[in-house]
């Protein structure tokens, strides 16, 4: 077992480690933002671990640049697309909560004969 | 050395079965896309390490064609939520 051997055995075990750091923020995390951190962040790294573990072992140069092409790849792609999604979850919970106050609205504007509803709705709409 | 490999191969496909867990459950589809995207890193990791281990330099552009066509979808369903067609 050479030195080359020992770097890959390394490396590609704590991209594994990362790579479950990741998916177990994935399935944990409470909300959209949490599960983009764990993802986005834990699950890149342990891929460029895995990868500069798989650089020794690569069968000729050309196909260990290829591998390194991927992984500049993913980086920027993975970027992308969290913006993307993140934007996305924002532009729902803004339309949720406009949705929700709305519908709190309309019912404060029927029951006005109880001021109790009233008061309590009011300030469930002031929350938000 | 190829057995060591193999092993970290069968614990990437544990980690993608997690992931299949948050598609099962998540709430909106934001979550279930973004387990489309741990499906897109553990796929092409686990297709490198199948290219070291079977000595086939065709599995690297088989990870390669993952890798641009993963974020593809996403960009695709992003759109599509914003503006339907």
């Amino acid at each position: 077992m050479s030195l080359l051997d020992v770097f890959t055995v390394i490396m590609t075990a704590s991209g594994l480690f990362f790579f479950f750091a990741g998916s177990i923020g994935l399935l944990r995390f409470p909300d959209v933002f949490c599960r983009l951190h764990a993802l986005t962040k834990a699950d890149n790294l342990g891929l460029g671990l895995i990868v500069f573990g798989a650089l020794p072992q690569a069968a000729s140069i050309f196909d260990a640049l290829q591998i390194i092409f991927i992984w500049l790849l993913i980086m920027v792609a993975s970027a992308v697309s969290c913006y993307l999604v993140a934007n996305q979850a924002v532009e729902d919970l803004s339309k949720d909560a406009a949705d929700q106050s709305n519908k709190l609205n309309d019912l404060s504007m029927r029951r006005t004969t109880k001021p109790t509803i009233n008061s309590s709705t009011g300030s469930t709409t002031n929350g938000f | 050395m190829i057995e060591y490999l193999s092993a970290i191969v069968g614990m990437l496909i544990l980690v993608l079965l997690v992931g299949l867990g948050r598609i099962l459950l998540g709430p909106s589809t934001a979550d279930r896309m973004l387990a489309s995207q741990l499906f897109s890193t553990a796929g092409v990791s686990i297709l490198i390490l199948l290219a070291i281990i079977q000595n086939q330099s065709a599995l690297i552009n088989v990870a390669l064609v993952l890798a641009l066509l993963a974020p593809l979808t996403l960009i695709t369903f992003i759109r599509l939520r914003k503006k339907p067609l």
